[in-house]
């Protein structure tokens, strides 16, 4: 069985405009849209496609959090995954834990390929990846904005500071994927509907020999500083002239 | 306590990247740090002079082997990992940069601990803050002293460290087994003679509003006239208007320009992310109720195709 993994992350909605909690222990995510992290729907996406093209079989949508995420999990079996795990537990799990988990999950289910994004929007650890691929002892490509698989390799484009990288690397291998690499599908209400029917199942920590907690500790979360009320010009020498003033041109 | 820092030189193999200062910077912060750089690369020879010449290194330490021509994390990883066990570093520092981001979780993963992703202020030698949801919240973590602490620095966040210093290059060998599953093929950059974007202490940013990839060239015309680079918004590079590593923002490139003009830009709070610690924000934009305006420092309302041929003539 050719097999692709992809992680999906439940995270606080994209367009969520996040708080923080008055006493600094977190942000609120009290009565709060959940989505999919938006970088994992990509990374679902280029999994859905690839076994389009008859590369692969069968495409396992894999996520660690509490009973609820199952909702994102049934998102991601109507987009076409062919089933789910749901690694259960209320715990925040640092990366490190997270790619022990997975490593755990893909020693049972073998992948030839794990795809994952390239950050969760919540935490921008951007960490998973890399490390699931150390673990693995296997190639990692990051930021992937291109995927060709062919026979036991695949050709990778990644975002890079000066530009664009590719690599060639042998599979099984670790991916992250990033957001012009392509643009997820639309879920259809009959999909929701098969959805249903797709397995899914809810593992636990010590399946994989993780335990909860984590090393670090949260000190504080706080607001960002606030910018300082800036000033409106009306027309371009205004504007020229607040530059000069201000030494900047 | 004292701290022994090992901080993971950028480099294209003929000249340091200015984020490996900001790293030395950054670790300079932690208290009692005492600082080597580690030089990577099939020939260091150039590479090592320059961060021997960095401020607050005590030593370089050079790794030559073919191998490194190009910065594989899969292959960098397990020296780098190596590197810090035998020499006894409390911590491991990286640009995050794409490079840092790369290479530095592969190597904490080695190491057997979670990364300190985009330290953005070092409160004590294993206490740190980052920003979260897009720097929608600023977290500060405690790490265990215990532990080897990885850590990429976000670069926006420190001036880069001075040059004048002269430590002494040590060359050495890891032994280590290389992996030969992942091969560089090509990359691809534009080089366009501009200051580079992560660096300039000007930038020119355009948005979706400008229309087309053409109409660009206002952008570039008034950054060319006041030697600033060229950045786009998400919007800009997904229409594709300018290549990816234009972006600015949570997901492109996070800069602390000097100046920053944001034209035609709405102003998402991803894309705010990647200016947040700008000197001064300009932002034009014919929206009044357009968000940049929220954070700007000098707004000014308006048709971009008027204002912005007309700013380049005045600031000449």
């Amino acid at each position: 069985m050719r097999r692709i993994m992809v992680g999906v992350k439940r995270v606080v909605d994209y367009n969520v405009r996040v708080r923080v909690k008055p006493d600094n222990t977190g942000v609120i995510t009290e009565g709060v849209k959940m989505s999919i992290n938006p970088f994992d729907e990509i990374a679902l996406e280029e999994a859905l496609r690839i076994k389009e093209k008859g590369l692969a079989d069968e495409v396992v949508a894999v996520s660690i959090g509490p009973a609820d995420t199952q909702q994102q999990l049934r998102t991601a079996l109507a987009m076409g995954a062919d089933r789910a795990i749901l690694v259960q537990t209320d715990a925040n799990l640092p990366p490190l834990s997270v790619a022990k988990v997975f490593h755990g999950i893909a020693q049972a289910e073998q992948p030839f390929l794990v795809l994952l994004g390239k950050q969760a929007i919540d935490e921008d650890n951007g960490q998973t990846a890399q490390m699931l691929a150390a673990l693995l002892d296997r190639p990692q490509a990051v930021s992937c904005s291109k995927v060709e698989v062919t026979d036991g390799k695949a050709t990778v484009t990644r975002e890079v500071d000066a530009g664009l990288e590719t690599l060639e690397i042998d599979l099984p291998a670790v991916l992250s994927v990033d957001l012009r690499l392509n643009e997820p599908r639309y879920v259809k209400l009959p999909d929701i509907m098969k959805a249903k029917k797709k397995p899914l199942d809810t593992k636990n920590l010590g399946d994989y020999g993780v335990t909860e907690g984590s090393p670090f500790k949260t000190v504080k979360v706080e607001p960002p500083p606030a910018r300082s009320k800036g000033i409106m010009v009306k027309d371009v020498a205004e504007l020229v002239g607040v530059l000069k003033q201000k030494g900047l041109v | 306590m004292s701290s022994k820092i090992l901080v993971v030189a950028e480099h294209d193999g003929a000249k340091l990247n200015a984020s490996t200062l900001k790293a030395v910077a950054c670790a300079a912060k932690v208290p009692g740090a005492s600082i080597d750089v580690a030089v990577l690369a099939a020939d260091a020879s150039a590479v090592a002079q320059q961060a021997a010449a960095v401020t607050g290194v005590a030593k370089v330490v050079v790794v030559e082997n073919p191998a490194n021509q190009e910065p594989l994390a899969a292959v960098y990883a397990p020296q780098v990992a190596k590197l810090a066990t035998a020499g006894g570093y409390t911590h491991v520092f990286g640009p995050s940069t794409t490079f840092g981001k790369d290479v530095m979780p592969r190597v904490a993963a080695l190491l057997g601990v979670s990364q300190v992703s985009d330290v953005m202020a070092v409160e004590g030698s294993h206490v740190f803050k980052r920003p979260v949801y897009a720097g929608n919240a600023i977290l500060t973590v405690e790490v265990p002293a215990d532990a080897p602490v990885v850590a990429t620095v976000r670069v926006a966040s420190f001036e880069a460290a001075p040059l004048g210093g002269s430590a002494p290059i040590e060359k050495t060998s890891v032994d280590v087994a290389l992996p030969g599953h992942t091969r560089f093929v090509s990359r691809s950059g534009a080089t366009t003679g501009r200051p580079d974007l992560q660096a300039a202490s000007r930038v020119v940013s355009g948005g979706r509003a400008l229309g087309s990839a053409d109409n660009f060239k206002l952008i570039y015309a008034l950054a060319d006239k006041i030697g600033a680079a060229v950045g786009a918004s998400r919007a800009a590079v997904d229409a594709g208007y300018v290549p990816n590593d234009l972006q600015v923002g949570q997901t492109g490139k996070i800069i602390a320009p000097e100046l920053y003009f944001a034209i035609g830009i709405s102003g998402a709070i991803q894309h705010m992310t990647g200016i947040k610690d700008a000197r001064t924000i300009v932002a034009i934009n014919k929206d009044a109720e357009a968000p940049i305006f929220e954070s700007a420092d000098i707004g000014l309302v308006g048709d971009l195709f008027q204002i912005v041929p007309e700013l380049e003539k005045a600031l000449g």
